[in-house]
């Protein structure tokens, strides 16, 4: 094929990746987004088969089958709960295939034959790729671990960590400037050098950051990953990674500043901030008036049989107890007895950007009695019995009430204005911030105890 | 402690600061509570009903105010009460403190704490306390029934052997406490309501009273700071100022809500509109006292244009007075209780709420408060944003050092870079901006499924490998193939997945 062809269908793909990001931004159109995705991903790899530069088909072709299926594989088998672990480590993929491609570029043959400006631009592009490429691959890992509870949410933060990112940094640009200096073998080791840093850093920042902060965290390693993608790009002249590398870098940035927004942080505090080290401690008992009350799943049937509107607002607790099938079942019950049921979503809640929606989704609820938090907190005064599945902090009054609070500002959902709500929780500890929650003390506020699927069971029990 | 209600005496005012259902309260807390003879007559709350209840009548205005410790009002006091008060004691009542500074003065030479009902901040905690809307909800009843009064229909419409009745249409602008009250008043009576508002957010409150919400074609929130309507841009009140025209010609009332405090009401129905309603059609303008909305308007007047009756009272709460007064005296004993018991009396300015309420402190002025986080409750009259909302942190990033940052970096590698490295930045950067256009609207719940195509869509790399998988080190390439293409197979396929389970019903 001539070059010419492979140019434009190259164009093609991009332009149907292009497609598909649009139309992932609807509900209407996303099965048709991810259509285009597929379509364009299969031209590409199309295109490149015969474009004649590909010659070692017998281990390409073994290579691409076996990792095709397990892909199929794994998105066969993934619980719907644990979706932020497979998206972690696919990102994990992405990073050290980068630094691969950047190690490959190098060792070929080609890059010796390049000289002057061409070839410093060439040796910085293969240096980025590889970095970035290192920060996500580790990166991915130890979020993969943290979300899967294999590592522990809490950060870890070492004395003096914003140094040691500095000076990690200082030695990677010096080692940089040295490959780009040095002879072919020499350069090697250092370009091995800035790999080795490139996975610790990766390893340092996100050990650093809290379990609660995740989903920011999973968001920017896919945006790492699209830069990564864009870099081998750049070093390899192909216009099409450069194109998709952008894209997909650019949209999870922009995911990263959403999720940022919606707690009320910046992305610079989310990175290097270690949640609840700086400013205001976490509220002491003194400031928690009232008492808890407890209320039996006889009764919350009861209180939800009555009332006209309920509004159920869930959080990583649903998804860590599986319980969003029996929660289907209780609004299907209640929506059949002419209960107006509705969804509250907090941008934040759960483990990764839209966690909660696509739960509700797997146990077939309908998305549009699914709403935001913005959506709704208007109409919760009106609202008879609020459940509250596993959620702490995004319904935590303090955020709005407490200044001294380290939620402070963070827009949640305003659940007290309920006429009546009931929290499920599998024990009086705090949420992942650390902070106690008012609300579980207020009068209008019962508590029902234990795992959320088997409470909610029992609920459902007594309903039909 | 003795705590007095002195009657009120501005001009038509009916209402008065407590009823005798109040007093049991007050006496837990430690009051003796002293009510000036006829106070509550107007609200049909005779001086025997508050006897019954505990409370002492007091005959004489000048000796009431001398000896109070707090006096409870509606209005605040006239320069000749803020005379008798006695110095040092605490007043709470209305005290609009923007326009009142002789008051203040005075009252500040007599050392006395004020609270403001109408500063009481709106945070969840002191909803309870929260007069503006109590009377709000007054307001927009008591505009129905006025609106009635002047019409000279029915409101419902009727099928009768004397003839077929229409329904009357009646459009409410302003959806905030009083257009929601006056909403559901309205469609109660059985007439045809619609209702307009700057913000979207509200259309279901409309429609849960009963109402309908008129949508704009326009894409834009006036959802201000803090659940406040904010001003909204040229083009937007073009297109508003059109549809009201063409609902006066069909509309017989309108009733309009959108008041500032402190500022001029925006003018929303022009006398031209007014000329091309029906005869008989009427105007309720709730927000004449800052001018009204309607150019015709004249504060505290009914008139009568283009054979169009345009009501201006600016004293409708004052004419439901008993109901008022019930409300108005709950919010004001649900403040006086935060004062605590009379034994442990204090007015804690860490409290928030007394804090945001306080405008003198011991006749020193405390006004405005320092800026407090406000909770973001939409339900609320059309008004300027008194305190800053959740504050917005400053990001290091800001777009302006962002793009100049960008700029220069750009002309920097211009200067320095070959052509082929510059048709590539140029992509590159076209990219980066294509991807934020087309991601930005992206809808929450859409954000795993996103992420996940963007996964596999990153396993593009895979042709990164495969151009190298031809060369030296195969092997090198061959895992990152492998590799990249799991992600490609998995990202699609679990996107695939999810999307399947998203349904409508």
């Amino acid at each position: 094929m001539t070059e010419g062809l492979i140019t434009m269908a190259y164009l093609v793909s991009g332009l149907l990746f292009i497609l598909s990001l649009g139309g992932l931004s609807k509900q209407e159109t996303a099965r048709k987004g991810n259509i285009y995705g597929i379509l364009g991903m299969t031209l590409a790899i199309v295109a490149t088969f015969v474009s004649g530069e590909v010659e070692n088909f017998k281990l390409l072709i073994p290579l691409m089958l076996a990792g095709a299926v397990i892909g199929a594989l794994l998105a066969k088998r993934v619980e719907m709960t644990s979706m932020p672990e497979l998206v972690a480590i696919l990102h994990s993929f992405v990073g050290l295939a980068a630094v691969l491609v950047g190690l490959a570029s190098f060792l070929d043959p080609s890059h010796g034959e390049l000289s002057g400006t061409d070839q410093l631009i060439h040796d910085v592009e293969i240096l980025l790729g590889v970095f970035i490429g290192g920060v996500t691959f580790t990166g991915s890992v130890i979020a993969f671990g943290k979300l899967r509870g294999s590592l522990s949410g809490k950060p870890l933060l070492l004395p003096g960590r914003h140094m040691i990112n500095l000076v990690m940094l200082g030695a990677s640009i010096w080692l940089g400037a040295q490959f780009v200096e040095q002879g072919h073998d020499q350069a090697l080791i250092s370009l091995l050098m800035v790999m080795g840093i490139s996975f610790f850093l990766g390893v340092h920042l996100i050990v650093a950051i809290g379990g609660a902060d995740m989903p920011v965290v999973v968001s920017m390693l896919n945006s790492y990953s699209g830069w990564a993608a864009a870099a081998a790009g750049f070093m390899l002249k192909n216009d099409l990674l450069i194109i998709t590398g952008a894209l997909v870098g650019s949209s999870g940035a922009i995911l990263s500043y959403i999720m940022c927004k919606a707690m009320n942080r910046s992305l610079t505090n989310v990175i290097f901030g270690g949640f609840g080290t700086a400013g205001g401690s976490a509220a002491t008992a003194s400031e928690m008036e009232g008492t808890i009350t407890e209320i039996s799943a006889d009764e919350v049937a009861e209180e939800l049989k009555n009332a006209k509107e309920v509004m159920i607002v869930p959080g990583y607790g649903m998804a860590v107890a599986q319980a969003q099938h029996v929660v289907k079942d209780i609004t299907e019950t209640l929506r059949g007895k002419d209960v107006n049921v509705r969804f509250a979503i907090h941008p934040v809640a759960g483990r990764l950007p839209g966690h909660m929606n696509v739960l509700l989704a797997e146990a077939n609820v309908p998305y549009d009695i699914v709403f935001e938090m913005d959506e709704i907190n208007d109409g919760l005064p009106k609202v008879d019995v609020l459940l509250v599945v596993g959620a702490n902090d995004i319904v935590n009054p303090s955020a709005l009430e407490d200044s001294s609070s380290p939620i402070a500002g963070m827009p949640v959902i305003e659940a007290w204005n309920a006429k009546s709500v009931v929290a499920l929780k599998r024990s009086m500890a705090a949420g992942y911030s650390g902070v106690e929650n008012p609300l579980y003390f207020k009068d209008n506020t019962h508590m029902l105890f234990g795992d959320a699927k088997d409470t909610l069971s029992a609920v459902f029990s007594k309903l039909v | 402690m003795i705590l007095v209600v002195p009657k009120e005496i501005l001009d038509r005012e009916q209402r008065v600061a407590i009823t005798p259902g109040n007093i049991s309260t007050l006496q837990r807390l430690g009051y003796e509570v002293c009510i000036e003879a006829d106070a509550g007559v107007q609200s049909a709350m005779p001086d025997q009903a508050y006897i019954d209840e505990g409370a002492v009548i007091i005959n004489e205005t000048k000796k009431i105010w001398s000896q109070a410790d707090v006096v409870l009002k509606v209005n605040p006091p006239t320069m000749q009460e803020a005379g008798w008060i006695r110095e040092g004691a605490t007043l709470i009542s209305f005290a609009y403190p923007a326009r009142n500074e002789d008051l203040l003065k005075s009252l500040g030479q007599r050392k006395i704490n004020w609270l403001a009902m109408d500063c009481v901040p709106r945070i969840s905690r002191a909803q309870s306390m929260d007069a503006l809307s109590s009377m709000a909800n007054v307001a927009g009843y008591r505009a129905v029934v006025e609106a009635s009064h002047a019409f000279g229909r029915f409101f419902t419409g009727q099928i009768t052997a004397a003839g077929k009745v229409p329904p009357a249409k009646v459009l409410v602008i302003g959806a905030g406490v009083a257009g929601l009250a006056a909403i559901g008043a309205a469609r109660n009576m059985g007439a045809m309501v619609r209702a307009f508002d700057t913000r979207p957010a509200v259309k279901e409150e409309v429609q849960s009273l009963g109402g309908e919400f008129l949508m704009l074609n326009f894409d834009e929130d006036g959802a201000g700071a803090g659940g406040y309507a904010k001003v909204m841009s040229k083009e937007f009140i073009e297109a508003e100022m059109k549809l009201f025209a063409e609902q006066a010609e069909e509309v017989d009332i309108i009733i309009t809500t959108a008041m500032i405090p402190g500022k001029k009401s925006p003018v929303l129905l022009t006398g031209e509109m007014v000329r091309k309603m029906k005869p008989g059609s009427v105007i309720v303008d709730l927000a004449a006292e800052g001018g009204g909305n309607c150019e015709l308007t004249e504060a505290g007047q009914k008139k009568v244009e283009y054979g169009v009756t345009i009501l201006g009272y600016t004293d409708l709460p004052s004419r439901l007075p008993a109901q008022s007064s019930r409300l108005y005296g709950n919010n004001l004993v649900k403040l006086v209780s935060l004062l605590g018991e009379v034994k442990k009396f204090s007015i804690n300015q860490k409290d928030e709420v007394i804090r945001g309420a306080l405008v003198l402190d011991k006749g020193k002025v405390s006004w405005p408060p320092p800026k407090v986080e406000v909770s973001v409750q939409s339900a609320k009259p059309l008004e300027t944003p008194v305190h800053k909302p959740v504050k917005e942190k400053k990001s290091f990033f800001s777009p302006g050092l962002m793009l100049g940052g960008l700029c220069i970096l750009l002309l920097a590698m211009g200067w320095k870079g070959g052509n082929e490295f510059l048709d590539q930045l140029t992509v590159f950067v076209l990219s980066c901006f294509v991807g934020y256009m087309v991601v930005w609207n992206v809808t929450p719940s859409l954000h795993t499924p996103l992420m996940s195509v963007t996964n596999a869509i990153s396993g593009i790399i895979v042709i990164g490998g495969m151009l190298f998988v031809s060369g030296s080190n195969p092997w090198i390439a061959g895992v990152a193939i492998f590799l990249a293409t799991i992600n490609v197979a998995g990202g699609f396929l679990v996107t695939h997945r999810m999307l399947k389970m998203f349904r409508k019903e």
